[in-house]
């Protein structure tokens, strides 16, 4: 993908609210070198869109049905620049930390607009991506602390899957992607399984091998296997490889 | 005290029942007034300042000087009595010849110390009353600044996306800019004019969430419906202001603004024996990622008729597959308090 700077920028509007899609639509009008691809009023449409259409930016409202804000740009953010538009002041730090391009506050001012978009050029003439560092890594370390993911959403194409963690059987790493197994399907997010880790309640989730991190309420029983090696016997029948370390965490958490 | 010191001077017969019963009714008045002076002395004695050893001593005294008095009461009473009237002649003679002086002086030292005891019990009585009192009113006043507080405020957020909503309105639509302009200044006018009230009439409550459903509605378009089926006698019904007004919002922040295709609101009041039963029903997509305010609202509500009705109003929100429903019941008062 080589997207020249003399090239219009593609912009896709995502907000549940007609009158709010309005506005952008206003005041990005007076931009010759804008153009319109798309307004989604949901998260899942602005998903498909981002993968079908490649915007090059993003105007996303945070409160949202489906997919919220966050959510998202965990699936997109990779793919285009975003520009958080919403009437919450809270979750600026938040945003900010998942890299979007700029935070704009409803009512939504000209000035601060046309300066949001001078941002956004900026980073789509510069083509600097913020860094190679993956969506979903930032937004699991902009998780506020203690509060611990409750549901995973997953892009397969231009469909977005969500997981809730109670399905979740089990995470594996396979490179930069972890693959997540759930109602006997797996499905891939680019992540890494240490943030994965950090991402899930502990008191549910426990890492038992360097590639592995298993739901605790899916593990059956746990067999020797080789010289000093354990293996987890899921409900479903699937087993997983435990390695010490993990072994020792899992008998600390069942003696508990 | 009349009947006793009349008995102790009939006692050792020195004189008759009746001479004893002239004599002890002047003086047992006379000494009523002499044991109200102790109510000086002890209101100027508290015992936790002075000690009780020197406390005793100093009502001693006063004791021994008031009875001092009361028996040289007697003896100028007696000799009136008996240098005046005939019938009772040697009267004076013969309460100084028997052990009558230093019974009424016992007596009197007794019933004196009694009084002050007397008197030190209705001190803390009242001192305890007037603590408890102040107690009171301070948790009402606690109750007060709480409810004041938990008084739900209008939601900022819904500010902003109303503000939002009119400024993209200006432009393409001005007249409807206009009215929406209008709706939001009528419900905050309402909202804000409602803070020092308790209580106000169900009907009122429900134009304010006209009010605040016309503004929504111009948000959200066609995925806002509601349904009202309001009983016409629960109108008159006394309700804390902005009980149920932060139940719609919530069904709507909640509930509709996470449907992609909007839904429904049903609110419904019933009056029933002497109580009245409200119950807001919406759809809401369980699987939505949760607010970060969620639920604080509902505490809010939930709170606010603890603190107003205690037990006899009752509180339940649940969600059940894709409807949530918060059901209340409250007594039906019907006097407005104007306070």
């Amino acid at each position: 993908m080589t997207p020249e700077p003399k090239n219009k920028i593609r912009v896709a509007i995502v907000d549940d609210e007609e009158l709010a899609r309005q506005v952008l639509r206003e005041y990005l009008s007076s931009h010759p070198d804008v153009e319109i691809i798309a307004e989604c009023a949901n998260g899942f449409e602005a998903v498909k869109v981002v993968t079908e259409q490649k915007p090059n930016l993003v105007f996303l409202d945070i409160q949202m049905p489906k997919l919220d804000g966050f959510e998202v740009l965990e699936l997109i953010g990779n793919e285009c620049a975003v520009i958080f538009v919403t009437a919450h002041d809270h979750f600026a730090i938040r945003a900010f930390e998942v890299h979007a391009v700029d935070y704009l506050l409803k009512p939504v001012g000209a000035e601060r607009f046309e300066a949001a978009l001078k941002r956004a050029r900026e980073r789509l003439e510069g083509k600097v991506r913020p860094d190679a560092v993956p969506p979903a890594e930032l937004a699991a370390a902009a998780r506020p602390p203690a509060q611990y993911l409750e549901r995973v959403p997953v892009r397969d194409g231009t469909r977005v899957f969500i997981i809730p963690v109670t399905k979740l059987d089990y995470a594996e790493a396979q490179d930069d992607y972890v693959a997540l197994a759930s109602e006997g399907k797996k499905h891939l997010k680019q992540q890494t399984i240490a943030s994965l880790e950090t991402a899930l309640d502990p008191s549910r989730f426990l890492r038992v091998h360097r590639s592995y991190i298993v739901n605790l309420e899916r593990v059956v029983k746990v067999e020797p296997y080789g010289k000093d090696s354990h293996v987890a016997v899921l409900a479903t029948g699937a087993q997983l490889p435990v390695s010490r370390a993990g072994y020792a965490r899992l008998r600390a958490f069942l003696d508990r | 005290m009349t009947v006793l010191l009349t008995y102790l001077l009939s006692f050792t017969h020195q004189m008759t029942a009746e001479e004893a019963l002239i004599l002890a009714i002047p003086l047992c008045i006379f000494y009523s007034f002499v044991c109200q002076s102790a109510q000086y002395s002890c209101r100027a004695l508290p015992p936790e300042r002075v000690g009780f050893d020197k406390l005793g001593l100093m009502h001693a005294g006063a004791a021994a000087m008031a009875a001092s008095l009361w028996v040289f009461a007697a003896m100028v009473l007696a000799w009136i009595l008996s240098s005046s009237v005939n019938a009772l002649r040697g009267l004076s003679d013969r309460l100084h010849a028997g052990p009558e002086l230093p019974i009424i002086f016992v007596t009197g030292f007794l019933v004196y110390l009694l009084s002050t005891l007397g008197y030190y019990a209705q001190i803390a009585l009242e001192a305890s009353r007037a603590a408890e009192a102040r107690m009171m009113q301070m948790s009402i006043l606690a109750r007060e600044a709480e409810l004041k507080a938990l008084k739900a405020q209008v939601n900022p957020h819904f500010l902003f996306n109303s503000l939002n909503s009119i400024s993209a309105l200006t432009s393409s639509d001005p007249a409807k800019a206009r009215e929406m302009c209008i709706l939001l200044g009528d419900f905050l006018r309402r909202t804000l004019g409602l803070g020092e009230k308790s209580a106000i009439p169900l009907e009122e409550e429900m134009s304010l969430i006209h009010a605040f459903l016309a503004v929504e509605k111009t948000r959200y378009g066609a995925r806002l419906h509601m349904e009202e089926n309001v009983a016409r006698e629960a109108l008159a019904v006394d309700v804390p202001p902005l009980l149920l007004q932060p139940l719609v919002e919530n069904a709507i922040a909640h509930g509709i603004a996470n449907l992609v295709e909007g839904g429904w609101i049903r609110l419904d009041v019933v009056c029933e024996n002497g109580s009245v039963s409200i119950v807001v029903e919406n759809l809401f997509d369980p699987e939505a990622p949760a607010r970060r305010s969620s639920g604080v609202g509902l505490a809010n509500v939930r709170q606010r008729l603890q603190a107003r009705y205690g037990n006899r109003a009752s509180f339940a929100a649940k969600g059940e597959g894709d409807r949530f429903r918060v059901a209340i019941t409250l007594p039906a008062e019907k006097e407005v308090a104007t306070q």
